[in-house]
């Protein structure tokens, strides 16, 4: 077992390395001068240079890329050009909210996909199977901003039953800060009021997150079940009396589910993308809505260090997902 | 061919995703003809603005009195140009270097496949967004920034297929009878990757009309007073509740022709993969 996971992290190293790469040819070929453009408008060519030469600009190339790496190691972003803060901090405190909100929708996708999947595999061809397929690929083509305007449009400003925007009501004071994740928080301090307006205005945003990732569950495990269901122990099983639900739930799903844990992984960077929409349509404090603003300020730094983490947290998860292949079918593990 | 396409008019979904593509093409095509007031995508009228659907403006009128209908099949043409020339771009560089790194192998092999890794850790919307801004915004560094994430795309497939025609039999008589490099690459390997490429195309297509949507919606893509879909709805959000139908019909456009695109790719996928036939 820790063999494959020092394996299977020795096979992400090459990936991480090219991720750096890429981050920092993409600040290289920054069309402007950065030292000009860090020192403003009115700088003489001394304090350029003086700059220049801080920042490292006038080394080899090499030698930039390897002090980038370093910086990178120790977590040393630079500060947002638009805050002055520490891009580090900023991330720190902003994780939380996306997280939550990534879970949220996957346990959505989650808990309602693999049900649906089963469910349209066991009616194959028939029309729930016929609705739940052009609903899937409805899900996967909708535009989630849009989508957030409609769900907004129709229960924050026609019916009036779910918050617009925002995390916590602005009449609500946050509860002390001890993990950083606001429900945690809320649970710990004991303010079940605070909990209960934080659930409610997650909703619509987990909802319109959980969509494409649902549409595709749907999809593999439908395509899962049905393989298996060829199989030749689910005839044995059928002909020494189980139960058909037993047989489903039990022996059919657990055989079936390994595309749909990998389609899991790979959703991870969809919704952590679909993040950056979501949560600047709902003013949701996470990440994703600090990616836009960092975008539309042109704050370089952000953008970098957004992009890494991303990228980061990406090859994590797809680690961690051929971890859970092994642990729902272990002969994997053996594999090479 | 007709063997194809009669198996494909048996697929109901996949002529649905069909039907959608060609009458969103026609619309693109013939958009300033059908459009009911094709001047609309500039001009502005203040003396209607914001009416809800009428007959006279089946979709309602926006902020400037344009008519939503004409606008949005004036925003077909764009959308379409849009997609057609990421993927093509995305095309031209994914595919040669998937044939080189599938052919080759070696340290060359290596090389374009890690970078293609780490392109592809990155999701794409993140970094064509990083793209398109450190380009400064405009809707040609949209599309060379859309380009220049989807290529990895192509490489994957081109370079799994390569390698797996490269080991064949084919192949190897090829070389016997002298054939050369290119030859063998470009007129007898590249054809057999048809059909993987081309489904993957056309997913793109539709892929990339919802991501440049996203571009557009936060004003990374085309201008005003372009009649695209995504920098509608943008324009739209500071007059909701009350004008819903200017949010509603651009994104129903998007949806409609994203369907379609994906419809017909996951038709042709299950023509082409013959082992995702048997299950369904």
């Amino acid at each position: 077992m820790l063999g494959f996971i020092a394996r299977r992290c020795g096979l992400a190293l090459p990936s991480l390395f090219g991720l750096l790469v890429v981050t920092f040819v993409l600040v290289r070929i920054v069309p402007h001068d950065s030292a000009a453009a860090m020192a403003g408008d009115a700088a003489t060519p001394e304090q350029i240079a003086k700059l220049t030469k801080e920042a490292g600009l006038d080394r080899p190339i090499i030698e930039q890329f390897v002090i980038y790496v370093g910086k990178v190691a120790r977590f040393d972003f630079g500060e947002s050009a638009f805050s002055r803060r520490s891009v580090a901090s900023d991330i720190k405190e902003r994780l939380p909210a996306t997280l939550t909100l990534t879970f949220c929708a996957l346990a959505i996708s989650i808990t309602v996909g693999i049900p649906l999947g089963v469910f349209a595999a066991l009616r194959h061809n028939e029309w729930p199977d016929y609705v739940l397929r052009i609903v899937s690929v409805l899900g996967v083509a909708v535009a989630a901003f849009w989508f957030a305007i409609m769900l907004q449009l129709l229960f924050s400003m026609q019916l009036g039953w779910l918050p617009l925007r925002g995390e916590l009501s602005a009449t609500m004071s946050r509860p002390e800060r001890v993990t950083g994740f606001l429900m945690l928080d809320s649970v710990i301090a004991g303010r079940w009021d605070a909990l209960g307006d934080a659930l409610h205005h997650i909703i619509l945003p987990a909802l319109t997150l959980s969509l494409g990732g649902l549409a595709s569950i749907v999809r593999f495990t439908r395509a899962g079940v049905l393989d298996t269901l060829q199989n030749d122990f689910v005839s044995y099983g059928r002909a020494m009396g189980y139960r058909r639900s037993r047989l489903v739930w039990r022996y059919v799903l657990r055989n079936s589910v390994t595309a749909t844990i990998t389609q899991i992984g790979l959703l991870f960077g969809g919704l952590i993308a679909g993040g950056v929409v979501v949560e600047s349509i709902y003013d949701y404090p996470g990440i994703g809505s600090y990616t836009v603003q960092a975008i539309l300020t042109g704050d370089n730094q952000v953008m970098l260090a957004v992009t890494l983490m991303v990228g980061v947290v990406y090859a994590a998860v797809n680690i961690l997902t051929d971890l859970v292949h092994g642990l729902v079918d272990p002969r994997l593990l053996d594999k090479p | 061919m007709s063997l194809i396409l009669r198996k494909l008019t048996r697929d109901v979904p996949a002529v649905i995703g069909l039907t959608i593509v060609i009458i969103v093409l026609i619309i693109a095509i013939l958009g300033p003809l059908l459009a009911p007031y094709p001047g609309d995508v500039a001009a502005s009228h203040l003396t209607r603005r914001l009416k809800p659907p009428s007959w006279a403006y089946p979709f309602g009128t926006d902020n400037l009195g344009r008519d939503i209908l004409s606008r949005v099949i004036m925003g077909a043409r764009g959308a379409l140009m849009v997609a057609m020339t990421v993927v093509s771009i995305a095309m031209a560089i994914g595919i040669p270097l998937g044939l080189i790194a599938g052919y080759r192998g070696g340290w060359l092999s290596e090389v374009i496949m890690r970078v293609t890794d780490a392109v592809l850790a990155i999701p794409q919307l993140v970094l064509a967004l990083a793209l398109a801004q450190l380009l400064t915004p405009s809707l040609e560094s949209a599309m060379l920034a859309l380009s220049l994430t989807y290529w990895p795309f192509f490489t994957r497939i081109v370079f799994a297929e390569t390698r797996r025609l490269t080991s064949s039999l084919f192949v190897d008589a090829l070389r016997g009878i002298g054939a050369g490099t290119a030859r063998i690459v470009f007129l007898h390997i590249l054809p057999n990757a048809a059909s993987p490429i081309i489904v993957r195309a056309t997913i793109g297509l539709g892929f990339t009309i919802l991501v440049a949507a996203v571009l557009g919606f936060l004003g990374m893509g085309a201008t005003p007073p372009a009649p695209d879909w995504g920098l509608s709805i943008a324009e739209s959000r500071t007059y909701l509740p009350a004008a819903w139908w200017y949010a509603t019909f651009p994104g129903l456009a998007i949806l409609l022709t994203v369907m379609g695109f994906n419809l017909l790719g996951d038709g042709l996928r299950d023509l082409v993969d013959p082992r995702l036939r048997r299950s369904r």
